[in-house]
């Protein structure tokens, strides 16, 4: 059964007309062609498929779009704002934390989560914070570095 | 091109611009000047020759070409995967050109446009296909000089270039540029013979360190791998598969799949496909197909399959004898008999498979994430039935390989799809197809025989290796009495198995460190001494020197309780030595790691920061094999589907890692895999150090651990 669904995406309001039991991920990689967001596993135990789902980083393998009308979602692709990069990405590129790069943007969504909600994180808040976001190519000190390095500078100038 | 805009996304947009035939390479790629390879192979003076397999044809095989805006393009069959060579390639070519390194493009994995390359993969690409790449730009460099000299009217040797711009020397403002040179001019070089590259001493680019040059486009979700790829009325396919390896498909039903709206059916044989315009609806039509399957039901499991293959009667070849093995034992004091085993291990890269294939008038074009983007080409005419220059296979980023990506399986599904529906169709497994199609590393049993003097000289070394393959098995220590032997037989493992990041060498490693470490810790000897007694070749000594000096290493016998463990190996032309901290809990059999140094030497280092990120990335992957991960099957099902029951390393595992590359001005050797190689074995010892436990078994789990600790008191 087909339904209308609005919310916002990247900042814009989006309306689609789809099944409720579809899943973010796909709804995202498909009907926007937002492949950023990628799958990995299709279960909750990868992280590449996060997103921000109202300013928490959720799985988007694992939300139905029954859950999804009325909120506000940002992916990768809207993280940059006027063609600069968000903070978090930029300190990706910095400290280099990344190889492949496939679980790069869940990395990304998964910080950018956790320092809103953690601002000042201690070296233990991120890795506890992003232990269930697997990376195969080992980039992991890297990341830890570019958790940090992201937060000085985030508050140093403070964000939206 | 737009700057930030990757060849695949280029190549989409502008699909019409396909050449079908390697003939209309210049139609799609312009003008200016071009360095091709020779007839005859150029891979055979670098004595590289067994990296080709294709001959080369000399009409299309560009190494490179600098345009007319003097914008350089680099054309190589490899890919890259995450392991940097879109940044050190071209930090190669722009020394040699002398032209800023954002001036090169790269080209890469395509097969209308880039010359026939075997695949990525042993680490070979700058050990081995950058030497005719640089001789291609040394080459190139020398003709554009030579046409400056014509318009300046000025001999070459009063010449010099800078940034992509040639001047007369002390006459600055007399100059002419790469890309005006070669303006409305299309000029051939074939290249000759003789290496005349640039000296070490003359580098200003290589062996600089440089960040990953695709990172922006990687952070902003903009880089395109397999499953990225969007074509207008794209069909996406869920594929039946059997429940186990072996298993025949004996009686199926689709009808329920067939009434499901805007589903297509594809029934050839026991190849059943179900496709939809979207992804979910597809996995979703499949599960409504009924499949009964009869099983050739092999009892062996995780658990049995060392005796399985052992039992199995494969066939020895001794790959290498010196001395004599009666000797060996007579002139050792004593003799030391061990058994090691090692499971299978999945390459679990995070992108699953994929691939989306095309047909238009009998051609195809197949975007693949793939590390053999020309045996793909081969695969899929194959398959086919279609002459090679009708298919062309264009690799997309890769979200890591391993060795994992080298089978294309997925391309072929892709293709023989897209031929029966006639749309075009995307093939992306999930994670389950995932591991039940790996080639996992082989699971293997080593057993060595090995004997030390009073003095702890090693006098015998009697090597074994059973299915782990022949790489890394060769001893590096210095020993009059040794023999190495490889076993293996054909059809024995249950299900697929492959190369595995330097394949063979870390089972070999594991195996062999650790016995080391067993004799070095009964001949009352610090376990580095007791190596740099034992080894001759000058470069591994110097690794171990260099790990001995830079961690402070104060003389120990093992057991001594600090959980210090070191091993050494070669691989892939580098040499290496680790040195790990572990902490165990002797309650649950935990093993933390909490420091891993590493010495590497790996000829002259192109990238330093590269080389140092895949450094790291080799001890954060090793420690996952040496600690916990493991496929577990009965006979061809494999049990293991998904990163539940697959651990590999998070952020809580990772140790302080530090690393130290030794300068040497020797041709560049591989830096992808030599540093994981020691994983098994340097965290076996340290382990040892700490408990006093012997661990002959990898993963060395909870469990394996609490035992060797038992056994010990
Ligand atoms: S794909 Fe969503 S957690 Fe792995
Ligand atoms: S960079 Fe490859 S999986 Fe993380």
């Amino acid at each position: 059964m087909e339904e209308k669904i609005k919310f916002e995406l990247n900042g814009k309001q989006v309306e689609v007309k789809l099944e409720k039991n579809q899943t973010l991920l796909w709804v995202l990689r498909t009907q926007f062609n937002l492949t950023g967001t990628k799958y990995g596993c299709g279960d909750g135990y990868c992280g590449v498929c996060t997103v921000l789902m109202d300013n928490d980083a959720v799985r988007s393998c694992g939300i139905y779009m029954e859950d999804v009308g009325g909120t506000k979602i940002v992916t990768i692709e809207g993280l940059a704002k006027n063609g600069e990069l968000h903070p978090v990405q930029k300190a990706f590129v910095e400290n280099d934390a990344l190889q492949c790069g496939y679980c790069t943007p869940g990395m990304i969504m998964n910080v950018v989560g956790l320092l809103k909600s953690n601002p000042e994180p201690t070296r233990q808040d991120i890795i506890d914070g992003m232990e269930d976001n697997l990376c195969r190519c080992g980039a992991h000190t890297r990341i830890i570095d570019a958790v940090e390095s992201a937060s000085k500078e985030m508050k140093a100038i403070p964000q939206q | 091109m737009k700057e930030t805009e990757s060849y695949q996304e280029y190549t989409q947009k502008n699909r019409t611009l396909i050449p079908w035939h390697r003939r209309d390479f210049f139609k799609l790629i312009g003008g200016g000047l071009y360095v091709f390879f020779q007839v005859g192979n150029p891979f055979k003076i670098f004595g590289a020759e067994a990296d080709q397999r294709r001959t080369l044809s000399d009409d299309y095989n560009a190494f490179l070409r600098i345009a007319e805006n003097g914008e350089v393009s680099c054309l190589t069959g490899k890919i890259e995967m995450g392991q940097g060579i879109i940044t050190s390639l071209p930090q190669m070519l722009a020394d040699e050109l002398d032209v800023p390194v954002n001036r090169v493009k790269m080209i890469m994995g395509d097969t209308d446009l880039c010359p026939y390359d075997r695949g990525t993969f042993g680490s070979l690409t700058t050990r081995s296909f950058s030497h005719p790449m640089r001789k291609a730009a040394a080459e190139a460099r020398a003709v554009l000089l030579k046409m400056a000299a014509e318009k300046l009217k000025t001999p070459v040797g009063q010449l010099k270039v800078e940034d992509g711009v040639i001047f007369i020397k002390n006459r600055e403002n007399k100059k002419v540029s790469y890309g005006e040179l070669t303006k409305g001019q299309k000029i051939n070089k074939f290249l000759d013979i003789k290496p005349d590259y640039k000296d070490y001493s003359e580098f200003k680019i290589m062996g600089k360190p440089f960040l990953h040059s695709d990172a922006i486009i990687k952070v902003k979700g903009e880089a395109k791998y397999g499953a990225d790829i969007r074509l207008p009325g794209m069909l996406y396919a869920s594929i039946l598969r059997p429940p186990s390896h072996g298993a025949t498909l004996f009686s199926s039903d689709v009808s329920e799949a067939e009434k499901m709206e805007g589903v297509r059916v594809v029934k050839k044989g026991d190849f059943i496909a179900v496709l939809h315009e979207h992804p979910e609806k597809a996995q979703q039509a499949l599960q409504k197909i009924k499949a009964e399957y009869t099983f050739d039901e092999k009892e062996v499991n995780e658990k049995s399959v060392f005796k399985y293959l052992l039992d199995s009667n494969p066939e020895g070849k001794v790959v290498k004898s010196e001395g004599d093995i009666l000797t060996g034992k007579k002139l050792s004091s004593e003799i030391f008999e061990s058994e090691f085993h090692d499971g299978y291990v999945a390459h679990a890269t995070m992108e699953p498979h994929a691939a989306v294939a095309t047909i238009e008038e009998d051609k195809v074009t197949a975007w693949v994430s793939t590390q053999t983007p020309f045996p793909a080409q081969e695969s899929i005419a194959k398959e086919l039935g279609l002459p090679l220059e009708n298919v062309r296979v264009i690799a997309t980023f890769v979200g890591g390989g391993f060795g994992g990506k080298s089978p294309h399986r997925q391309a072929v599904e892709a293709a023989r799809l897209a031929s029966i529906t006639g749309k075009p169709v995307m093939v992306a497994w999930d994670r389950k197809e995932e591991f039940f199609y790996d080639t996992f590393r082989p699971a293997a049993v080593v057993k060595i025989s090995s004997g030390v003097d009073k003095e702890g000289n090693i006098k015998l070394w009697d090597y074994q290796q059973y299915f782990a393959g022949n790489r890394g098995s060769d001893t590096i220590y210095d020993v009059p009495n040794q023999r190495t032997t490889g076993y293996s037989a054909h059809g024995v493992q249950p299900f697929g198995t492959g190369a595995w990041r330097a394949p063979g060498n870390n089972t070999n490693t594991f195996a062999r460190e650790s016995q080391i470490d067993i004799m070095a810790s009964k001949a009352g000897i610090d376990p580095v001494e007791f190596r740099l007694k034992n080894l001759k070749d000058p470069r591994m000594l110097a690794v171990v020197e260099a790990l001995k000096e830079k961690t402070g290493w104060k003389p120990q016998i093992s057991p001594s309780g600090n959980g210090y463990g070191i091993a050494c190996g070669f691989d892939a032309g580098s040499y290496v030595a680790h040195m790990a901290e572990v902490k165990v809990d002797i309650q649950t059999g935990h093993v933390q790691v909490i420091r891993v140094f590493c010495a590497q030497e790996m000829g002259f280092c192109v990238n330093p920061e590269g080389a140092k990120i895949q450094i790291e990335g080799c001890i954060t992957m090793g420690m996952g094999y040496a600690l916990t991960e493991d496929v577990e099957f009965t006979g061809g099902d494999i049990k293991t589907e998904n990163f539940d029951t697959y651990n590999i390393p998070t952020f809580s595992w990772i140790p302080k890692i530090e690393t130290y590359i030794l300068d040497r001005n020797e041709p560049p050797q591989g830096g992808g895999e030599p540093a994981i190689i020691c994983m098994g074995g340097v965290i076996a010892n340290a382990i040892f150090d700490a408990t006093g436990g012997r661990l002959y078994q990898m993963p060395m789990t909870t469990e394996r651990v609490l035992e060797a600790i038992e056994k010990a008191h």
